[in-house]
């Protein structure tokens, strides 16, 4: 099988704090932020590996996984880390991070997946910075492909997959004819989530993503890395969302300290009027 | 009160590494952090190294990674040392297991032995499959190795090893040690390098039980009693002192790079304690002494770390001389032991318990700061260097 995987590079999760907003609240600033790949795309490429191997000898691809990402040189980083991972492939559709939204990046998407016809495209269900959750619904739709969202277990078939998706109650399990566009919730790395025809149904994983091994690392600057213009994916690079305005939340005051239970029944009653 | 800055961004040495040099760093540290450290205070109370995880750390590439070929990663000093960083931000004791595999035992072997010998063992140690050790320190040879006792006499097609060494890292594990010997009665240009095979007659490495120390790490002797190798056994490429002291160099660099990870981690408890410590109304870290100390400790391991980055680029050119490896080791290492015993003393009371790891680091870098050349030898060896004059 071979799998795309979209990947985005976030700001640092762990350090959301150190986000600044530049003073005319048009845009947020990135310089000096420390940046990692998107927690749901990391899985995604998880998801992809499994998907292509037996479980028991990890190394060995049986399909290929070919990793994409948006955004300036540096950005790279995030490809090669996948590459390390065990990714095969990788591609950087060049363009600044502030130049794209879902629907520009799901029309340049669909034009890389005409050119390297993937049997799945397999992503994070949303990107933890903007939490938009709308690239692989339009992607699907522009495809005219069978979509999948939310995906806590995936299940190769002969020319399908088995989906679980977590929904309120319970889990709904979907067969999706291929070529799909599924997208993944972050339970699909635990150890029993994903099976490829290949993998024994007894195997478990390591519970998360897998670990990037040194020799590698090394290994991934020989890797094919790949740069592609936007407009050549994309001609049309307008956007159709407009951000008009960011400004961080509000800082939080602090809390008081009541002596007794009567004063707080007191406050809670008279000046939280929550009671 | 505003974020703490952290150490990383004082010494700003990011911009400085390489895209690769940041991978490997940032990928040893997750496997340290989610593999190793929930079982780092348990470990050292247990005294046991934890011998279920070396097919993890192998896959891993941490074994011989800075070696070329034979399933080695092949990365440079840079890569390796910060990854040796990360280990000992985890214990002394990991380190010394994956410094003692790679550097005194797999390095040897890759430097010094025949095509058929690297063919013969290295694929193996890499892949954790063989563990290896280093025997050179003997019960009344430290650091004067040169008076070494254990001998070689030829015999027919072999050799026949006998002595005693102590202090061995990983030898009660050890599938293969590389055993330093001399060939003659005179001084140390007869020493010779030998790797004694497990099962072979005459060899066995008693277990040195109740190290206050590196308690993670299993520490033995090597007894050779009438142990005979054959002529394959035989390390063509090593002759004289130089041999053992070639496997020290490698690894001495490696633990200045180390033994920071050690400091390091001291310091993040430190200012996460006493940012939370309330006494006298505030929290501890709004005090000039602690301020005082906290200061003094960021300092030195900003100034180390930058030190090693320039020696291990220096590394890389092929151009590190044995004073800067001195230099470089005796420093970090005192560094790091002078953060871990302040860390020890402001935590107060909760220092000494294991819940912390500041104790469990303090206690391991004693041992840190004797092996691999005592302090004093280092400084000897610079006096040397420094003023022409040998004072040993």
């Amino acid at each position: 099988m071979k799998i795309l995987v979209p990947l985005k590079r976030v700001a640092d999760p762990d350090n959301a704090n150190k986000i600044k907003i530049a003073p005319d609240g048009a845009k947020i600033d990135t310089t000096g932020l420390e940046w990692k790949p998107n927690p749901f795309d990391e899985y995604a490429v998880e998801a992809a590996l499994r998907l292509t191997e037996n479980g028991a000898t990890p190394k060995v691809r049986g399909g290929e996984v070919v990793v994409v990402t948006f955004g300036p040189k540096e950005a790279d980083t995030t490809l090669r880390q996948m590459l390390a991972t065990g990714a095969d492939r990788a591609v950087r559709v060049d363009t600044t991070d502030d130049a794209l939204d879902g629907s520009l990046v799901a029309r340049a998407l669909k034009a890389l997946v005409e050119r390297e016809k993937p049997d799945l495209v397999l992503m994070g269900k949303q990107a933890v910075d903007g939490d938009s959750n709308q690239v692989g619904q339009i992607l699907a739709e522009l495809l005219g492909w069978p979509m999948a969202t939310f995906a806590a277990t995936l299940q190769e078939e002969a020319g399908a997959l088995l989906v679980g998706r977590e929904v309120d109650g319970g889990v709904i399990t979907l067969r999706v004819k291929l070529p799909a566009v599924v997208t993944v919730d972050l339970r699909i790395v635990a150890p029993t989530s994903v099976y490829s025809l290949a993998t024994a149904r007894t195997h478990k994983y390591a519970d998360g993503v897998r670990f990037s091994a040194l020799p590698a690392i090394m290994a991934a600057k020989k890797k094919p890395l790949i740069e592609v213009p936007l407009a050549e994916l994309s001609p049309d690079t307008s956007l159709r969302i407009a951000y008009s305005k960011f400004e961080p939340p509000p800082v939080r005051k602090a809390g008081v300290k009541v002596p007794d239970v009567a004063v707080l029944v007191d406050k809670l009653v008279n000046e939280a009027k929550v009671l | 009160m505003r974020d703490p800055l952290p150490l990383d961004q004082l010494s700003a040495i990011e911009g400085l590494l390489s895209e690769e040099e940041r991978l490997v760093r940032d990928s040893v540290r997750r496997f340290v952090r989610e593999r190793y450290l929930p079982r780092a205070a348990a470990l050292f109370a247990k005294e046991e190294f934890p011998t279920d995880l070396v097919p993890e750390i192998a896959e891993m590439g941490l074994l011989g990674a800075h070696l070329t070929g034979y399933g080695c990663a092949g990365m440079n000093a840079v890569a390796y040392g910060l990854a040796l960083q990360e280990l000992e931000y985890g214990d002394s004791g990991l380190r010394s297991f994956c410094s003692v595999q790679g550097s005194l035992a797999m390095w040897p072997i890759w430097k010094y032995g025949s095509a058929e010998q690297k063919e013969r063992w290295l694929p193996g140690m890499q892949r954790g499959e063989l563990i290896g050790c280093f025997g050179l320190t003997e019960p009344d040879s430290g650091s004067d190795p040169g008076s070494m006792k254990t001998r070689a006499k030829k015999d027919g097609d072999g050799w026949v090893l006998d002595g005693a060494k102590m202090w061995i890292t990983n030898s009660p594990l050890a599938h293969l040690a590389v055993v330093w010997a001399k060939t003659g009665d005179g001084g140390a240009e007869s020493i010779r390098g030998f790797v004694v095979e497990r099962g072979t007659p005459g060899f066995e490495t008693p277990r040195m039980e109740g190290k206050m120390s590196l308690r993670a790490s299993t520490t033995g002797e090597i007894v050779l009693a009438g142990c005979r190798v054959p002529d394959a056994n035989l390390l063509p490429g090593a002759q004289g002192l130089a041999g053992p002291l070639g496997c020290l160099s490698q690894a001495r660099f490696g633990i200045s790079f180390g033994a920071l990870g050690a400091a390091k981690a001291c310091y993040d408890t430190v200012v996460s304690y006493t940012r939370e410590r309330v006494q006298f109304g505030v929290p501890i870290a709004k005090k000039q002494l602690v301020q005082a100390q906290i200061v003094e400790m960021a300092s030195e391991i900003a100034k180390g770390e930058i030190m090693a980055l320039h020696f291990g680029r220096l590394k890389d050119a092929g151009k590190l001389t044995a004073p800067q490896i001195s230099l470089c080791k005796r420093n970090n290492v005192g560094v790091a032991l002078r953060v871990a015993r302040a860390s020890r003393a402001l935590l107060g009371a909760n220092g000494i318990l294991l819940d912390y790891p500041v104790v469990r680091h303090m206690l391991n870098l004693e041992s840190v700061y004797t092996y691999e050349g005592t302090d004093e030898v280092h400084q000897l060896l610079l006096g040397r260097a420094l003023t022409g004059l040998d004072a040993f």
